[in-house]
């Protein structure tokens, strides 16, 4: 399912700043809007900022500077309580003195609600992430994962709008995280909530949501859908940090017709899609993803700028083939070919060339 | 482990039984280990479990009165204390040779102290008699008897005489009297008996049980002074002991004598808890005697109202600590200690100071004119005192385990609390403090089992009416010397709080108390 795209903006971060000790920013002039009912992630290394956006949205750190709205209103003076906002923590921070139907229905009762009422909607929640029959445990009698779905349920519980959640699967094993993450995209798009997800895990953010906002150094670095955040990133920040990623450094040394020829460092000349350089003369960072390197000559472009490379080695992963070579003084220049019928295993040792097309090579920042 | 029904008990591999060999395995560990902790179990066992086991039995044992009157304990037994009466000769011939003897051996005065507690005016009437009973007119019949054959003035004759088997069987008040009386010319004076002067009381025993009939054809010198009784000139000894003290005369002190002649007795007990042993089994002393039962209670009350004092003025701090960054934490943490190293001593005289009459608050609320200089509050010597000196002493105690579980709490249930749409108190109500409450489980534990035995503080600042039970007891211990009654309210103190231990696992749960992560 795609966002709504409505005019107005659910969530709305307007020129916020946030420092803790009045010398460094640790937010730095964050502007986001999203629309109602978009799944949105942040990501990033952590110290990037974007668990304090988030307990900002929550109403626990306050901004130093800027707005934020919440469905048109400023909440920056609301306390949190009054938010009216689900949260799922990172350590779920279920009460451990209370049972889990007592923890969902915490919510329900600081809302005055009647005692009937409670009970029914404690019923659904827990039928929700299937864990009806475990009303009556309490939460250290709980595995992780029932422990993350009870979490959920006690966010959703009492019907907010927005949910946040902070990196909610991070104490989870791998196959079980990856069912979660399936089963939370399910849950938030049938309720059609907007969730502000947070997580260092590229995986799971460009599995599970509508866009991803990629913090680094207190700013957004790109804010786009998974897939235009993997094919185009913008900066070489994004394109490091998503994903796997083979960087050449170079000299720019003409733009012409969207075209960037680029004098690498060891002397060669390659054409690159400009995407941050302007100007010939800048240095750059020419990024290329493993699976769109070719060796096999006769998928190449006519007339395409080919490379020299020496295969240093070569490892078997089931799907796929990972080839690592010395391309252009770089040692880490990786490839990726698809364990297809006619795929070929190169050996250590031989001399290759490579190649691709040039929009898939893009000339970043330096 | 299932299957060793079926098929045997499980063989190690070389056929010996896997639990043998596990054990035997394991037993070089249970050496070791009981050898380390051995010094500490040997240190706490000889200087704290057996003081105190030592300190309960004094509250129960009574071995003193049937040891310093034995021979009066057993003639006592068949005389009825409803008679208002004074017991028969007998039993005063008796009493003449035990007080004769515990008189020489100086414990007339103990066992007169010991009765004292029970009967006040024992212990005059054991010193007085004391003196008096080498003096009594009992002489008549060792004149007469020497008279009759002067072999009898010399040890030798009676040491021959019970010698043999009947003589002892046939005089045995007699016979245990001289082996009394020798027994302590030998071991404390070191003299030899047969060279001392036969005492007085032994001519008096003699005779009482000749006259009684026995001892006849047993010896002829014996026989002597059997065929020459009839004309023997007589004496009392009531009439003795009621010339040296006339209280011998009343039933009083015969009851006394009678209900505290067992080894064992419940006395101190019932004296611990205001009771006393009356004619028809326990009753309570008049209202004007009564004073444990009064000081326990006080004991009991004040340990709360400083217990839950030390809660309401702890947690707040405690609270402040577990929430604060590391650095300032350790920093606070210091304050939170600083009294430990100073001496509990100087602090409550510090409250002595503060809170006196002519004292620093008393002084300052004066200047300000909040008080008359004339009507100054009594803030000291009194209960008020007793509780705001020992609440600071013993707030610590609150804080350390508070502290220690509130780190435990992760700030994340607050904010998620909040985030559910809780106020920040009912945040902190159904959120944090039920998580919290371990730790006021632990510190009130250890600060009300402390109060509840403090000594030094009460004893400073809490005049009359702040006093402890434990106040009392120090008394008993060091001034009146009472240790069975000490031993008896220690007692009760002790099953108080094991009682009340007892409890509050019942009701919150030994569980639920920590004392840290």
């Amino acid at each position: 399912m795609s966002p709504s795209q409505s005019d107005t903006a659910f969530v709305e971060f307007i020129r916020v700043q946030k420092s803790y000790d009045g010398e460094n920013l640790v937010v730095k002039d964050l502007n986001l809007s999203m629309p109602k009912g978009e799944f949105l992630t942040m990501l990033g290394p952590s110290g990037s900022g974007k668990t304090t956006c988030l307990m900002m949205l929550a109403g626990f750190e306050t901004a130093t500077h800027g707005e934020i709205m919440l469905d048109g209103q400023p909440i920056n003076n609301i306390p949190p309580h009054k938010r009216g906002i689900g949260m799922v923590f990172q350590n779920y921070a279920l009460f451990p003195h209370m049972t889990v139907a007592e923890n969902l229905s915490f919510p329900l009762e600081v809302r005055k609600m009647g005692k009937s009422e409670r009970e029914e909607k404690v019923v659904r929640a827990l039928d929700m992430v299937q864990m009806g029959a475990f009303g009556g445990r309490r939460p250290a009698q709980l595995s992780g994962g029932q422990q993350q779905r009870i979490a959920l349920a006690r966010a959703l519980v009492f019907e907010p709008e927005l949910v946040l959640m902070d990196e909610p699967l991070g104490a989870l094993d791998k196959q079980l995280r990856e069912h979660m993450q399936f089963e939370i995209t399910g849950i938030a798009h049938n309720l059609g909530i907007t969730v502000v997800y947070v997580t260092h895990d590229q995986t799971e953010a460009l599995t599970m949501s509508d866009r991803v906002a990629v913090f680094d150094d207190g700013r957004i670095q790109q804010l786009a859908p998974p897939d235009e955040l993997y094919e185009q990133p913008q900066n070489s920040f994004v394109a490091q940090f998503i994903g796997e990623n083979n960087t050449l450094e170079g000299v720019v040394q003409s733009i012409e017709n969207g075209v960037a020829s680029v004098k690498l460092d060891d002397g060669e000349i390659i054409d690159a899609n400009p995407v941050n350089v302007s100007k010939p003369g800048e240095r750059t960072k020419v990024s290329i993803r493993p699976e769109r390197v070719e060796f096999n000559k006769a998928r190449l472009q006519e007339g395409a700028h080919t490379l020299k490379a020496e295969v240093l080695e070569f490892i078997y992963m089931g799907d796929v083939f990972r080839t690592r070579l010395r391309v252009a003084g770089n040692d880490n220049f990786v490839v990726k070919t698809r364990n297809a019928p006619d795929a070929v295993r190169l050996k250590p040792g031989e001399h290759i060339e490579i190649g691709w097309l040039p929009k898939d090579c893009r000339a970043l920042d330096a | 482990m299932s299957d060793t029904a079926a098929s045997g008990p499980v063989m190690s591999a070389d056929g010996v039984p896997l639990k043998r060999s596990l054990n035997r395995a394991l037993r070089a560990q249970k050496i070791r280990a009981l050898a380390l902790i051995a010094p500490l179990l040997l240190f706490v066992l000889i200087t704290f479990i057996a003081p105190i086991a030592d300190m309960l039995f004094r509250s129960v044992e009574n071995q003193i009165v049937r040891e310093t009157l034995p021979e009066t304990v057993q003639r006592l037994g068949d005389w009825d204390a409803d008679s208002g009466e004074p017991p028969s000769e007998a039993v005063f011939t008796a009493l003449y040779a035990d007080i004769f003897l515990a008189a020489e051996r100086k414990l007339h005065t103990r066992l007169g102290s010991r009765l004292n507690y029970e009967e006040t005016g024992a212990s005059s009437l054991f010193r007085k008699t004391g003196r008096r009973v080498d003096r009594f007119d009992t002489d008549i019949y060792t004149d007469q008897i020497t008279d009759l054959d002067p072999a009898w003035e010399a040890g030798a004759t009676w040491a021959a005489l019970f010698e043999a088997r009947e003589a002892r069987s046939a005089l045995p008040f007699t016979a245990r009297s001289w082996e009394r009386w020798t027994d302590f010319v030998i071991n404390e004076e070191e003299d030899d008996p047969l060279e001392e002067d036969v005492p007085d009381f032994l001519y008096t025993a003699l005779y009482s049980e000749l006259a009684d009939g026995a001892g006849a054809g047993l010896d002829p010198r014996v026989d002597q002074v059997i065929d020459a009784l009839p004309g023997f000139e007589t004496v009392s000894v009531r009439e003795q002991f009621l010339d040296a003290d006339e209280d011998w005369g009343g039933a009083d002190i015969w009851r006394t004598i009678q209900t505290y002649s067992p080894a064992y007795t419940s006395g101190y007990f019932l004296n611990a808890v205001d009771m006393e042993k009356g004619t028809d089994g326990p009753q309570f002393r008049p209202e004007n005697e009564q004073i444990y039962l009064t000081l326990f209670k006080r004991t009991m009350f004040m340990s709360m109202v400083i217990t839950f004092s030390c809660i309401l003025l702890g947690y707040p701090v405690a609270w402040i600590l577990a929430n604060l960054p590391a650095r300032t934490a350790n920093l606070l943490m210091i304050l939170v200690l600083l009294p430990f190293w100073t001496s509990l001593l100087v602090r409550t005289s510090a409250w002595k100071v503060m809170l006196q009459q002519q004292g620093v608050i008393n002084d300052t609320l004066v200047w300000l004119g909040l008080v008359d200089d004339g009507s100054r509050l009594v803030m000291i010597n009194n209960q008020f005192g007793t509780i705001v000196a020992m609440t600071h002493i013993l707030l610590p105690f609150m804080i350390l385990p508070l502290y220690s579980v509130m780190q435990t709490i992760p700030p994340t249930y607050l904010r998620a609390a909040k985030s559910l749409g809780a106020t920040n108190w009912t945040a902190f109500w159904r959120v944090y403090f039920p998580q919290s409450v371990p730790g006021i489980g632990a510190g009130s534990i250890l600060v009300f089992i402390l109060s509840i035995g403090y000594y030094i503080t009460p004893e400073i600042v809490g005049g009359t009416t702040g006093t402890f039970i434990s106040n009392r007891i120090a008394y008993h211990i060091s001034s009146s010397l009472n240790w069975g009654l000490a031993a008896a309210l220690g007692t009760i103190l002790l099953a108080v709080v094991l009682v009340l231990y007892w409890l509050y696992d019942q009701i919150v749960g030994i569980d639920n108390v920590k004392l840290g992560g």
